[in-house]
């Protein structure tokens, strides 16, 4: 058996199909949600795709927070349904509280796009237990609005237990705090991070590089054998 | 002057005398009389509105019609044309069922005005003209001229027009994936912001800009329209209109680039179910040129209520609605048992959509406004019939003291030392140094497709995950040659488009153009121009790449001074399997480095005599159309068999950039030999058309030398890849650690 692993499609949502593509690449069976949908169609997890939902008007990530099926993915990843976001899923889950602190724009004040060298922190999230803890990988980046911030008792917290998941290195691409590149719930089934897993999932494609497919099959290996 | 009563058709008609302002929104005197004469009356202000705009020289091509004639009439005979100039964009057939249709517009002027919304709405605009041909918009690439790099005006216009053109385009979820950056002094006060998209589609969806069937409903969809983008001198700048009203507005459009996202998803959802006819943009022009284009293309005539459009501004008269470019809006031709349906999928996509008129099985253009007839045109005289100029040209005087101004006379390098230091100079010039500092503000990833992008020589997108089938595309051009030689330097511009999408692989089919200029009324701009299209249309006739669409921007000068003529060629082509593709780094050490081509001492209009020496004269580099076809082929040919790791074609700055670009992107160095007959300075530093260098397999070396020698092009061994530096033997030794640091700081440090 497989997974469904459902992939929310916000108004302006732009890397919707890639997720979709990434998921079907690590052998699980990709659902489509649609914004306006409570409805979650029996997915065994979730993906908030990158983009710039609603234009990212107001702030990124703000309205989508409030779409209808940002009640029911709030609700059930509370219960424990694994969800991951994506550079502006990541902006959802923190607008939505599932996830602390925020994003601010780019200390630079520029939209960026690079292979970035990550670290994986924590390999024991739903997401990442096909990495090993400490291991180096390469994942693009693409952001205008990728810093993470958090006030210093949250992110001692963080770090305390363990919730940094991925950390910039070498090269901090947009100033987020203690080089912070993905957080994950104290549960362990939401994570959120900036760069784009799903563009490094095909060795000809994007950078040439296949350092993403592992948070697909990380959590098509939780589920099936759950 | 009283705004009562409505202009209409009939009050016109009873009012012969009334003055109307049509030297203010830009017509001759000559022109509007030609108005009157095909009306049998004078015009309503409404339809003066259509007819200035759609005569000007932006949506008429008055001026270079007549030589842009031929870019159909020496079309070579290709099999993959499957839809030609005129339409939105032209379609090309790349096999397994699939066609692509591209083009590359110019967004110059506003640019410079609002380099930030000059350039987005640039994007924007080129995608909505692929949108329109019934394809989804894959990638988009920007080939971009600036001022002098160091000049204080181009640290405002270039940030804000790479942040205008990443702002839109990344939103859009359209991977940049190619363009150029040039600067020159002489675009000083007139930047040329091309931009260019390709989409894709089945044979079977391509759509065209046309309105058939009588009865049939036509629908306006997409942003409400407002008074942006109205023309500076409309006719709300005249007398006609008291001051009360929002008049005067910029004439630069303002873009949302998540409203295009919208369009983009909802008009695709709409042509998957088959809802639509007929489609055509509002661009340029607005809702004059839709409704003129669609009607003129259709069958029948059509009939439109104005009151119908969404405003953003309620106080706008119908004149102006009929003239503002506000952006994000498109028209579709829908039958009328399909409409509830198409109205469903834009409401699903919070897109407004409106039924503004319909088709009519007479031939003419009708419009009302608060229930009087305010045009009644032939919609033909409005899109098709403007005016068409022979303007006079003439080979300017100074055309052969700079020719004669040779650049093989310059005084060259004296010593190794001296190589050196130029060598280091010229891959630190701006328009030689890395531009990752731009390209990495635009998102390369998106759609999850992307083989190929800046800074490889042609931008691939893979079309079919089963079967690999990919694309390819590149833009060029060389104002310096083009200056130096009109005729050769568009056909150089073609040349090497044509020569960098071989290098990765893929085969070239297809040409698209922005053709951008100074002044018409100029006769020595005019005859750079015909000079040009003439050049180009040969080449495309030599090389079997027919001219599928395109664009001209002329006026680009500010007084007497005139840009460089810059043809810019964007060459697209196809490749069986992107696998195949061929990069530009090397890839491992060990590997052989060839030469492909011909050397010759050739340092007209090149890189080496501008930045050494601020030179421009001579002639630019010979053009052999057959061997760049030959050595299109053998790199083709070696990328499908496998027998090149690596590739790069040689272009401005010569062997010596191309060799340290591939050194730079792998990372890995070369060891070169001067080749016997050459000196170390042509060699390095000789522009050359028709050449290129390719790093192969030791295990193919025999394979790969047997199928040059077998085909007559000349390949010389002249290195190795090896090591962490560049070193030409005998001369001198550049590490890559140095070559890195000039090469990419230079830009951040001018413009960041």
């Amino acid at each position: 058996m497989t997974a469904r692993i459902g992939v929310v499609t916000f108004p302006g949502s732009l890397d919707d199909r890639d997720t979709q593509r990434a998921i079907r690449l690590a052998g699980a069976e990709p659902v489509a949600l649609w914004h306006k949908d409570k409805d979650l169609r029996q997915v065994d997890a979730v993906v908030l795709p990158g983009g710039f939902s609603y234009g990212d008007y107001l702030r990124a990530g703000a309205i989508s927070r409030f779409s209808p099926v940002m009640e029911t993915v709030i609700e059930q990843a509370k219960a424990g349904l694994p969800v991951l976001g994506i550079c502006n899923g990541f902006q959802v889950l923190t607008e939505a509280h599932l996830l602390p602190g925020g994003m601010l724009g780019n200390d630079h004040l520029h939209f960026i796009c690079r292979d970035q060298k990550l670290r994986v922190e924590n390999a024991e999230t739903a997401w990442t237990g096909d990495y090993r803890q400490g291991q180096e990988i390469h994942i693009p980046l693409k952001n205008m609005d990728g810093r993470y911030v958090a006030d210093e008792y949250t992110l001692d917290k963080l770090e305390a237990e363990g919730r940094v998941v991925f950390r910039y290195v070498d090269f901090n691409p947009n100033g987020s705090l203690r080089d912070i590149a993905g957080i994950t719930n104290e549960a362990g089934n939401v994570v959120g991070l900036m760069p784009h897993p799903e563009h490094a999932v095909e060795p000809l494609i994007g950078t040439g590089r296949t350092d993403g497919l592992p948070f697909f099959t990380s959590i098509l290996k939780k589920l099936v054998n759950a | 002057m009283s705004r009562t009563p409505l202009d209409t058709v009939e009050h016109a008609a009873a009012t012969p005398d009334v003055e109307l302002p049509w030297a203010e929104l830009g017509l001759k005197k000559d022109e509007y009389e030609r108005v009157v004469e095909i009306l049998g009356r004078r015009p309503t202000g409404a339809e003066l509105a259509m007819y200035s705009v759609m005569w000007s020289e932006h949506c008429s091509y008055k001026s270079s019609k007549v030589h842009l004639r031929q870019f159909g009439e020496k079309a070579p005979e290709s099999d993959a044309m499957l839809v030609g100039i005129g339409e939105n964009a032209g379609v090309v057939d790349v096999g397994q069922g699939y066609a692509v249709t591209f083009k590359v517009e110019s967004h110059n002027h506003p640019s410079y005005v609002e380099p930030y919304q000059g350039a987005a709405t640039g994007v924007g605009g080129i995608v909505r003209d692929i949108i329109a041909m019934g394809a989804r918009p894959v990638a988009v690439v920007d080939p971009l001229r600036f001022g002098a790099a160091d000049h204080p005006d181009t640290k405002r216009v270039l940030p804000g027009v790479v942040a205008g053109i990443g702002g839109y385009g990344n939103c859009l979820g359209l991977p940049n994936i190619g363009g150029e950056v040039v600067f020159d002094s002489c675009y000083q006060g007139n930047p040329l912001v091309n931009a260019g998209a390709i989409g894709v589609m089945r044979h079977e969806d391509i759509h065209l800009a046309k309105a058939s069937g009588a009865g049939n409903k036509v629908v306006l969809y997409g942003a409400r329209t407002g008074g942006d983008g109205i023309g500076g001198a409309s006719i709300l700048a005249s007398e006609t209109f008291d001051d009360a009203k929002p008049s005067k507005r910029p004439a630069v459009q303002v873009g949302d680039p998540f409203q295009e996202k919208l369009l983009i998803e909802c008009t695709l959802e709409a042509f998957e179910e088959k809802l639509v006819v007929g489609i055509q943009d509002l661009g340029a022009a607005g809702l004059s040129c839709a409704t003129s284009e669609l009607a003129s293309n259709g069958s029948g005539g059509m009939r439109v209520t104005l009151d119908d459009v969404p405003l953003r501004d309620s106080t706008l008269s119908p004149e102006e609605i009929l003239m503002s470019e506000s952006q994000e809006r498109m028209c579709a031709v829908v039958e009328p048992e399909k409409v509830d349906r198409f109205l469903e999928i834009c409401e699903k996509w919070d897109v407004i959509a409106t039924v503004i008129g319909e088709v009519t099985d007479g031939d003419r253009l009708e419009i009302y406004w608060h229930g009087g007839k305010i045009v009644d045109v032939d919609p033909r005289t409005v899109a098709h019939e403007g005016p068409v100029y022979e303007r006079p040209y003439a080979r300017p005087e100074w055309q052969d003291a700079l020719q004669a101004d040779d650049a093989n006379k310059l005084p060259r390098p004296a010593s190794s030392e001296e190589l050196r230091d130029q060598v280091l100079k010229l891959v630190g010039s701006p328009n030689q140094a890395s531009k990752k500092w731009i390209t990495s503000q635009y998102d390369h990833f998106v759609q999850g497709n992307t083989v190929l992008a800046q800074p490889e020589d042609s931008g691939m997108i893979r079309i079919d995950e089963e079967t690999g089938l990919g694309v390819a595309i590149a833009t060029d051009g060389n104002g310096r040659y083009a200056k130096l030689d009109p005729y050769h330097g568009a056909q150089l511009a073609l040349a090497e488009a044509y020569r960098n999408v071989a290098t990765t692989g893929a085969k070239p089919l297809a040409v698209s153009d922005c053709l951008n200029f100074g002044s018409p009324e100029d006769p020595a701009v005019m005859w750079q121009f015909a000079e040009a299209v003439r050049g180009l249309a040969d080449a495309c006739q030599q090389l079997g790449t027919p001219v599928t669409g395109g664009n001209v921007s002329l006026y680009n000068q500010t007084g007497e001074a005139a840009i460089h003529p810059t043809p810019v060629v964007a060459v697209l082509g196809v490749i069986d399997d992107v696998a195949r593709r061929t990069p530009v780094a090397f890839q491992e050490e060990g590997q052989l480095i060839y030469l492909l081509g011909d050397t010759r001492e050739e340092f007209g209009g090149s890189a080496w005599s501008q930045v050494v020496h601020d030179h421009l004269g001579g002639l630019p580099p010979a053009v052999d159309l057959e061997r760049e076809r030959l050595l299109a082929e053998i790199l083709i040919s070696a990328s499908r068999d496998g027998m090149i790791d690596s590739a790069h074609d040689l272009s401005d700055g010569g062997l010596v950039q191309a060799v340290v670009e591939s050194a730079l992107l792998g990372g890995k160095g070369a060891r070169l030999v001067v080749p016997d007959g050459l000196d170390a300075f042509t060699f390095l530093f000789s522009e050359s058309a028709g050449r290129a260098i390719v790093a192969v397999p030791r295990s193919e070396e025999v394979r790969f030398n047997d199928m040059c020698g077998a085909r007559g092009l000349p390949a010389t061994r002249i290195g190795v890849v090896d090591g962490a530096a560049v070193e030409v033997q005998g001369e001198f030794t550049l590490t890559l650690e140095e070559l890195r640091t000039v090469h990419e700081e230079t830009i951040p440090a001018l413009l960041a």
